[in-house]
């Protein structure tokens, strides 16, 4: 709807003429008797023409205009004072709105050693819509090479998902967030 | 002139209809198609349930949910307020059974989906959710050991058929139920462990019957899937597919400006969550703090999940075990109901506290903060025209 409204007021009426001027322009010149009714058809239909091109150009283009710039979702990063390397992938490599997944955190120290017996808590949510995750994941499993599984995670909704995982080992305690977007 | 007038206005008007064919963008396009029925996926077994998809069982969960003797005076059963005819709801804004309750009667179409049931979630499989009335006082009003005792009497045959033997009833009090009044109490107290055991099996059992049947209750195809099943493959739309203008400002309000698909997405319209929307509580009506208090019900529940009556392993348990405890945003949130023949089924809410859509539709607009906690919804500016818009839209879930 807003997008019809856009098409009418930007680009009708320039490329017809420049300015709203064009409609009483014409309608001037009637007044002196020299144009028959079917120029004016021509002069609706060449309007119409353009119109129509108008638009055709703003469906192909609209869709790539309308993109924002989205949150970094790298799925690898520094810890937030460069204490681990961390990555963070759903286990099944693909995201399912609306079910219970398993996603594996794997931590590697800046040397890139595996690390193990790390503790890790799991907060997060939605910064737009500002609540919370709806399950409380946890990490289940410890698979080795610094590779941990956590479980109960559930994107409800499309949009922007903010994951805080504090991490704390023998080599320190950190914290990382990575964002998901459904 | 006047002609020169009329044909530039009518120029204009082919023109508009020309893109009166929808003209959704590749996103908007994209969310349209995951709302489609064509998009649900078939239902998934519930392992924790192995009746749920054995015929008989269906059959007598059937007969149960429609018996009048499965209630303390005979009057009541599940279809008194899950009425067949009305989407498996009662059009009232409290459910009545043998008293008067607090909450809306749910709608039935899909339910088996759920991970969580009631209003506020404090069941967690539909077979526990189906013994949970039975023994309210103010829906069935029955206890534990009177329902054993009439499935024996009257279903005994079907019954073992199904499930096996029955237990002993030997010694079994005719009322007895840890729920029921100090008598009822006392009686099942009284009872071994053994005793005890055997009655719940039984009890569970008229539970997982029930919800057999209740997985063969899904929505039905809407004008809305037929129409977003054309805009997805292309196909000129035919007949009642051709939506309106106002249907189609509808939708693309629903989808975006109105935020309403942000917890009424996927072909159900939910996302099975629990929200405070700061629906505002009914006088009169005893203290409803939603969520937060079904936490612990669901928990202290002997047929939840993690308990001794399901079926298959415990990896069906996730829901339970990654449940949210606690938080502020568990006070007063209540589940996202499916949209899918909610214009025909007002009242509106966990106590029918809105008659109309209009009237959901402005206390979203204007979102009011919550009696208590905090609401998730944010003011919102919506011109009269897009209000009959977005109710427009919402009837296509329902023709
Ligand atoms: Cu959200």
């Amino acid at each position: 709807m807003l997008g019809k409204q856009a098409f009418l007021r930007h680009s009708v009426f320039p490329q017809a003429g420049g300015t709203r001027s064009t409609r009483p322009s014409v309608i001037r010149r009637r007044g002196t008797g020299l144009a028959s009714i079917w120029r004016y058809l021509l002069a609706g239909l060449g309007l119409a023409a353009l119109l129509v091109g108008v638009l055709a150009v703003v469906y192909l283009t609209a869709p790539q205009s309308a993109q924002m710039v989205g949150p970094d979702v790298s799925r690898t990063k520094k810890t937030d004072n460069g204490l681990y390397m961390a990555s963070f992938v759903p286990e099944r490599g693909v995201v399912r709105q609306g079910e219970l997944e398993s996603w594996l955190l794997t931590l590697k120290t800046k040397t890139g050693a595996s690390v193990e017996r790390a503790a890790i808590a799991i907060s997060g949510g939605m910064p737009q819509h500002n609540h919370g995750l709806p399950t409380s994941p946890q990490v289940t499993d410890y698979l080795g090479d610094g590779r941990y599984r956590i479980e109960g995670l559930k994107f409800t909704m499309s949009g922007w998902w903010q994951l805080r995982f504090a991490i704390s080992s023998g080599a320190g305690s950190d914290t990382v967030l990575f964002n998901v977007v459904l | 002139m006047k002609r020169l007038f009329c044909f530039l206005a009518l120029m204009v008007a082919v023109i508009l209809v020309g893109c009166g064919k929808p003209d959704f963008s590749d996103a908007e396009k994209k969310t349209i198609a995951l709302l489609a029925l064509n998009t649900l996926p078939s239902l998934k077994p519930d392992t924790t349930n192995r009746f749920a998809d054995v015929p008989a069982a269906a059959a007598l969960g059937s007969t149960l949910f429609f018996d009048l003797g499965m209630s303390r005076d005979g009057t009541v059963s599940c279809s008194t307020c899950h009425k067949i005819d009305r989407q498996f709801q009662d059009d009232l804004p409290q459910a009545v059974g043998v008293g008067h309750t607090n909450r809306r009667t749910m709608p039935l179409a899909g339910v088996a989906r759920d991970p969580w049931f009631f209003w506020d979630g404090r069941r967690d499989s539909l077979w526990a959710q189906a013994l949970t009335p039975l023994e309210n006082p103010l829906e069935q009003a029955g206890n534990r050991t009177a329902y054993a005792h009439y499935i024996k009497a009257r279903f005994g045959e079907r019954y073992e058929r199904i499930f096996g033997p029955l237990p002993d009833f030997a010694g079994i009090p005719l009322n007895a139920s840890p729920l029921g009044n100090d008598a009822e109490r006392a009686a099942w107290n009284a009872m071994s462990d053994a005793q005890r055991d055997a009655i719940n099996r039984v009890y569970a059992n008229i539970g997982k019957a029930i919800a057999a049947f209740e997985r063969s209750i899904e929505p039905a195809q809407t004008r809305f899937d037929r129409f977003a099943l054309d805009l997805a493959t292309g196909a000129e739309p035919k007949s009642d597919a051709v939506f309106t203008r106002e249907e189609i400002l509808g939708l693309k309000l629903f989808i975006g400006k109105a935020n309403c698909v942000t917890c009424h997405n996927g072909p159900r319209f939910t996302d099975n969550g629990f929200h405070n929307t700061g629906v505002p509580p009914v006088t009169d009506l005893p203290p409803d703090r939603g969520r937060v208090d079904a936490v612990a019900q669901v928990e202290a529940d002997p047929f939840n999940c993690f308990g001794a009556y399901r079926d298959g392993d415990v990896s069906a348990c996730g829901e339970l075990r990654f449940m949210v405890k606690d938080g502020p945003q568990l006070i007063r949130a209540y589940k996202t109901p499916s949209l899918r023949g909610v214009a025909t089924r007002p009242p509106y809410m966990h106590a029918g506290q809105f008659s109309s859509l209009d009237e959901v539709v402005a206390h979203y607009a204007k979102a009011a903060p919550s009696v208590e906690g905090t609401t998730e919804i944010h003011p919102l500016q919506l011109s009269d025209r897009e209000r009959a818009a977005l109710v427009a839209f919402l009837k296509t879930l329902s023709e």
